[in-house]
């Protein structure tokens, strides 16, 4: 007895109806390497991740890529890369990042130079109207 | 695609105890509205649950083109043949980006895959129904996907960066199976009585499922307080099914359709929409196999695999070591 569906196509496959053959196991590692894509959706734009696929070789992640994160909608270029290739911090030292709100001296709004701008043109102006007097 | 999500807790008593200073800092990122990425702390139980969720969602998206995919050879013109096969491909990638996020949690997807043939892990039970015509395809590309996006909408924004990121993409994408489908359905609701008939069949069909997708009712599902303060499960079964009938119905009724349930009415009073407790015998007994196309849908996606393996194995590279996605 093999399937009958309403597939046509899965009929004609002739799948049997009762299989109970054990799955064959999986060799280790039975699965391709694992990519990451990033992708620009227009030009001028950086190329932001947008996720991970898995595939055997550089030229069929790039098919996979396209397929699977650019089959709709804008994009200019897609890059891929073996995630066993990115080098990324632990996430257990995110504290590095913990002072950076504190260095207000790498920041434009650290530096505060208006008010004292205006005390000096009062304090000249002032200086001015005493030397007058 | 996905529903019927049923999630379990792990008896206390079996659970490694979590390191408490750990696992206060862990809720507390979560109680501030952060996200928890893959290499984060986290509870075994909270690994544990959201492999075993993105999984099942995963299986649901990859079976759930199956029962629409029959229908691409007979599609009734060239463009609805294009939009399915665009849909359902669609489908076949809400899988791997969700086996992708699971993957972040440590399963490797070929393991996800074989428990999947095994049958040791589900997938949603609507898929083990046939579509018997295209008015079939129309019902599941509408209600299902309403139910699912739903569903995902509620799902993206829960607590585990990677499955809200896989969501945030499919969710776009579902919002085009939602019109497409509705679009067929008016066609067919504005057609000739046959269609009109036909349609009407269709609804009458997988009406059982529909109010089966967003799984039992609260009152007999089982405790989860913990998977909501995590922000695993972000919402009841009962309150996405109410929020299914409160937008769907109404369109339903405008296009002139029966739903077939007498009870089935909203209680001004309260809000919320009444209606007959569906099958839920039904549910189970198909859940556990014995449903309409149960056999052929894990048959179908053991040919794809064993006929497949020729292909992979020619491709593989012997130092090829498995490693999780990033993110
Ligand atoms: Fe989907
Ligand atoms: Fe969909």
């Amino acid at each position: 007895m093999t399937i009958q569906s309403l597939d046509p196509r899965i009929t004609r496959a002739g799948i049997p109806s009762e299989d109970s053959r054990p799955l064959e196991p999986k060799e280790d590692l039975d699965q391709f390497e694992t990519w990451e894509v990033f992708h620009q959706q227009k030009r001028g734009d950086f190329s932001e991740h947008v996720g991970s696929l898995h595939a055997p070789n550089a030229e069929l992640a790039l098919v996979m890529a396209k397929e699977q994160y650019a089959r709709r909608f804008k994009c200019v270029g897609i890059w891929v890369v073996r995630t066993a290739d990115i080098l990324t911090l632990n996430t257990e030292d995110e504290d590095i990042f913990a002072t950076n709100a504190e260095k207000k001296y790498r920041d434009a709004g650290g530096y505060r130079v208006g008010n004292r701008v205006s005390a000096f043109k009062q304090q000249q102006a002032q200086a001015k109207s005493e030397g007058a007097a | 695609m996905y529903g019927n999500l049923s999630i379990v807790d792990t008896p206390a008593g079996q659970q490694a105890a979590d390191d408490p200073e750990l696992l206060a800092a862990f809720e507390a990122r979560i109680d501030r509205g952060e996200k928890i990425e893959p290499h984060d702390w986290m509870p075994a139980e909270y690994r544990r649950q959201l492999i075993r969720m993105i999984e099942q969602h995963a299986h649901s998206e990859i079976i759930g083109a199956l029962p629409e995919g029959t229908w691409i050879t007979r599609a009734p013109g060239f463009k609805r043949k294009m939009a399915l096969m665009a849909k359902v491909q669609d489908e076949v990638g809400h899988a791997q980006l969700l086996y992708s996020a699971a993957e972040t949690l440590g399963k490797p997807r070929e393991a996800m895959i074989d428990d999947l043939l095994s049958g040791k892990s589900k997938y949603s039970n609507v898929f083990n129904y046939p579509a018997l015509t295209w008015a079939d395809t129309a019902v599941i590309a509408w209600l299902i996907d309403a139910g699912a996006i739903i569903n995902q909408h509620t799902n993206a924004k829960g607590s585990y960066g990677p499955y809200c990121r896989a969501l945030a993409r499919i969710c776009i994408e579902e919002s085009f199976h939602l019109k497409y489908g509705y679009d067929n359905v008016v066609t067919l609701a504005t057609g000739t009585p046959t269609q009109r008939a036909m349609l009407q069949e269709a609804l009458n069909r997988w009406w059982g499922p529909i109010m089966h997708f967003h799984g039992p009712p609260d009152k007999v599902s089982q405790h989860t307080e913990k998977l909501v303060r995590w922000k695993v499960k972000m919402a009841t079964n009962d309150a996405m099914r109410q929020e299914f009938l409160d937008t769907y119905v109404p369109k339903i009724w405008e296009l002139g359709l029966t739903v077939p349930d007498p009870n089935l009415r909203k209680n001004e009073e309260t809000g919320e929409w009444e209606f007959s407790d569906p099958d839920w015998d039904e549910f189970k007994r198909v859940i556990n196999g014995d449903g309409p196309c149960n056999a052929e849908r894990l048959a179908v996606r053991r040919m794809a695999e064993e006929q497949g393996r020729w292909v992979r194995q020619a491709l593989r590279k012997p130092n090829h070591a498995y490693v999780a996605p990033l993110s």
